[in-house]
């Protein structure tokens, strides 16, 4: 089959490599019908997530045809059109019990690899580094599915796939990071990063009752694409504005009620000087993750508010303003998305109309140009926000 | 393959963990204890002889003629004097860097004492250089390498307790204890997670046969009794006489309050009696002990929780897998489930 390997930095290729077999008995293979490239994916083509190895599968977005079951998977057969969520659970473990499923303690066999850098592991997820279990992903022509038989959702007949494939990993992720904040009806909530995930937690909080919703970014079609299928009420473009000043002034002085980080380890900044100061110490090793974005929510979230961090860091940050987030009574919520626990309310959502996820689309393209498409979405070439790939 | 173990085997009958970590006679606890002091002596010392190495090298590295001054010349040297700090320095850094027991970092120093007085004695004999310095600068090198040597063999002496490995590692499975108890007195279940187990048979009243995996191909083979059944508590086992590998081991299952699953602990002890099978034996546990019981614990938790070991394209294995493949489907059947060693076979309960 096809598939999209990593192979370096900047170094995708579509490949062809062994078509996956049935490995446990819980597995299903999933003939792949559509799949994406999620802004996650862009930290391990900038080679900033360590323990990825040449030849790895790229990509955890996706949906397709069970085309064969293994012996336990009982709820599942072949034929049934199915979205798949990126993180993998057992649903069996405590964690997943208290439907933690990006915790799963049971999904990645390298959690000691985690273990080294984060003391303890979080759940498996396909194609994304050794680390996290070195699962081939979804960038391909097939892909194998561990406890299919708990995360595999199936789709409507009807649904077309651009409606259900974003089920697999961003609406549900901005959904959380809405979520997060306890929006309570009136409330003010800031976005930084009107990415994919962006987009949705825009439109989750909007969902959610937020009386005011404000994006930041620096590309005004993003900007655009907030206000006018998100439901953002106000944007900032942090090179035209200084966040903290705008968000100050938009809110009566008080700040946003919560704020969301959508940016992550690979924020930029509006100086130069800021970010050359955290792109130099990353360069170093001295820091992994570049913290432009969260220091700025933080910074600007009024006293006793939420800051809700749904964009991927990798390791660890520098000059964290601990005295800020302390003194003013904030709270921090965070987390990779427990996908498993709003997969079914959300295809609700999807269902009935409420919201329509095919809007963050921009480019459309065959598996065979997934190179291309990388490089595109990576440099923000032609507005480039959300590539599909059909194989 | 996989890594080798045995963890099964040892420890310590079926004492409590406190009283486990006291030595079993009484005589080498006394032992046991000094041995363990002047470790602590040894690495003190090895950390002073550290700081003294980074000093005097920064020293030798900023101010190389004043060095040279103090051991009777004139300035001289400056260049033979800084690369000799570079020495200091990196012997100083490496002390730190190696850990508990830097012999090997301080044996270095003794290498680098040499040269030290090789240096002086050359020196001696120049008409440039004062006798009276060089005199005083051998006299001190001499004393600091009496200080290395005996530092040097003290870290290099066996380790203390060596004869006897103990370890214990834990992990919380979501099931309640009689479950966890039933599968695990069930000792033919052992190779489904324990990935050097061969296979274990009862052959008596609370008497097993183990067959374990060696290293290169070979097997090692025991008997083992139960010394302690407390049903959903615990299990301990201990080898039988003149077994290859003496060892005992426990096992225990203590429910977490709020019905939040059960810590299942197990302690290991070996006892190698030296000799060929002790060196085999020291072989087998070389590769971190402690993780291949943590590999074997969490995939036992796994075959119960979930019914089966989890396998990824990386870790066709599942947990322990140390080779890491690419993540991409490596063509084989082989390795597919039900295929292999530790069998994902049907789920426990």
């Amino acid at each position: 089959m096809k598939a999209t390997c990593w192979h370096g930095k900047h170094d995708m290729r579509v490949e062809d490599v062994p078509d996956p077999v049935i490995m446990n008995q819980r597995d299903a293979i999933v003939r792949i019908t559509s799949t994406a490239i999620c802004g996650s994916d862009l930290h391990l083509y900038n080679g900033f997530i360590p323990t990825m190895k040449k030849g790895d599968i790229m990509g955890h977005e996706f949906m397709g045809e069970v085309v064969d079951v293994g012996p336990d998977v009982k709820n599942l057969k072949v034929g049934d059109r199915v979205v798949v969520p990126f993180a993998i659970a057992c649903g069996n473990c405590l964690a997943c019990e208290a439907k933690m499923y990006s915790l799963c303690e049971n999904s990645n066999p390298n959690a000691w690899l985690a273990e080294k850098l984060m003391g303890h592991s979080p759940a498996g997820a396909f194609g994304y580094s050794h680390m996290l279990g070195g699962f081939a992903g979804g960038q391909a022509e097939y892909a194998r599915v561990p406890f299919a038989d708990f995360g595999a959702l199936k789709v409507p007949a009807g649904m077309p796939d651009e409606q259900a494939l974003f089920l697999s990993d961003v609406f549900p992720t901005g959904y959380m990071a809405a979520e997060m904040c306890d929006i309570a009806p009136g409330d003010t909530i800031a976005v930084w990063g009107c990415g994919p995930v962006g987009q949705f937690a825009i439109a989750s909080a909007k969902m959610l009752g937020a009386e005011r919703i404000i994006a930041i970014d620096r590309f005004a079609d993003r900007l655009a694409m907030a206000t006018t299928k998100a439901g953002a009420t106000d944007t900032i473009n942090y090179e035209d504005r200084d966040v903290f000043d705008a968000l100050k002034e938009l809110t009566g002085g008080v700040g946003p009620d919560a704020c969301i980080d959508a940016v992550g380890m690979e924020a930029h900044a509006a100086h130069p000087a800021l970010f050359a100061y955290d792109r130099f110490k990353q360069a170093l090793m001295l820091e992994s993750d570049r913290p432009i974005a969260l220091r700025e929510a933080i910074m600007a979230c009024r006293n006793g508010g939420i800051v809700s961090v749904i964009g991927v860091y990798g390791g660890f940050i520098d000059k964290f303003p601990m005295g800020s987030f302390m003194n003013r009574s904030l709270t921090m919520k965070t987390g990779q998305c427990h996908v498993q626990r709003y997969m079914k309310p959300l295809l609700s959502r999807i269902e009935s109309g409420e919201i329509d996820p095919s809007f963050i689309i921009t480019h459309r393209m065959r598996l065979d140009e997934a190179a291309e498409g990388y490089r595109m979405f990576a440099k923000k070439q032609d507005d480039c926000l959300k590539v599909v790939l059909t194989p | 393959m996989q890594r080798t173990d045995n963890r099964l085997n040892g420890p310590s009958g079926d004492v409590a963990p406190e009283v486990m970590r006291r030595p079993r006679h009484p005589a080498q606890s006394g032992d046991r204890e000094s041995l363990a002091m002047r470790d602590a002596g040894a690495q003190r010392l090895a950390h002073g002889l550290a700081w003294f190495s980074i000093s005097l090298g920064l020293a030798q590295i900023v101010a190389p003629r004043l060095i040279s001054r103090l051991v009777g010349g004139n300035g001289q040297y400056a260049n033979l004097i800084r690369f000799y700090g570079f020495r200091e320095l990196a012997s100083g850094l490496m002390i730190f860097g190696q850990g508990h027991r830097p012999a090997a970092a301080v044996w270095s120093r003794v290498a680098g004492d040499a040269v030290d007085i090789a240096t002086l004695a050359a020196a001696g004999a120049s008409p440039r250089m004062k006798k009276g310095g060089v005199a005083w600068a051998t006299a001190g090198v001499l004393g600091v390498t009496a200080l290395d040597v005996y530092c040097a063999r003290e870290l290099s002496r066996e380790r203390a307790g060596q004869n006897g490995i103990r370890m214990s590692r834990s992990v919380v499975v979501n099931r309640p204890p009689h479950e966890l108890y039933a599968f695990w007195r069930t000792f033919e279940n052992f190779p489904r997670f324990m990935y050097h187990v061969q296979s274990v048979r009862t052959t008596g009243p609370g008497v097993t046969h183990w067959v374990v995996n060696g290293p290169a191909g070979t097997t090692v083979e025991w008997d083992a009794r139960i010394t302690c059944d407390t049903p959903n508590e615990r299990i301990s086992w201990q080898t039988l006489e003149g077994a290859d590998i003496e060892s005992s081991g426990s096992v225990r299952f203590e429910p977490r309050p709020g019905n939040r699953g059960t810590i299942v602990r197990v302690d290991l002890e070996y006892r190698p009696p030296g000799g060929k099978a002790g060196k085999l034996a020291a072989m087998l546990f070389n590769e971190s002990p402690e993780q291949q019981i943590y590999d074997d614990l969490h995939r036992f938790k796994q075959i119960v929780e979930t019914g089966e070991i989890v396998r990824s394209d990386g870790s066709p294995e599942g947990i322990g897998d140390v080779r890491q493949r690419p993540g991409q489907p490596s063509g084989e059947r082989a390795g597919a489930y039900g295929g292999t060693a530790a069998s994902s076979a049907a789920p426990a309960d």
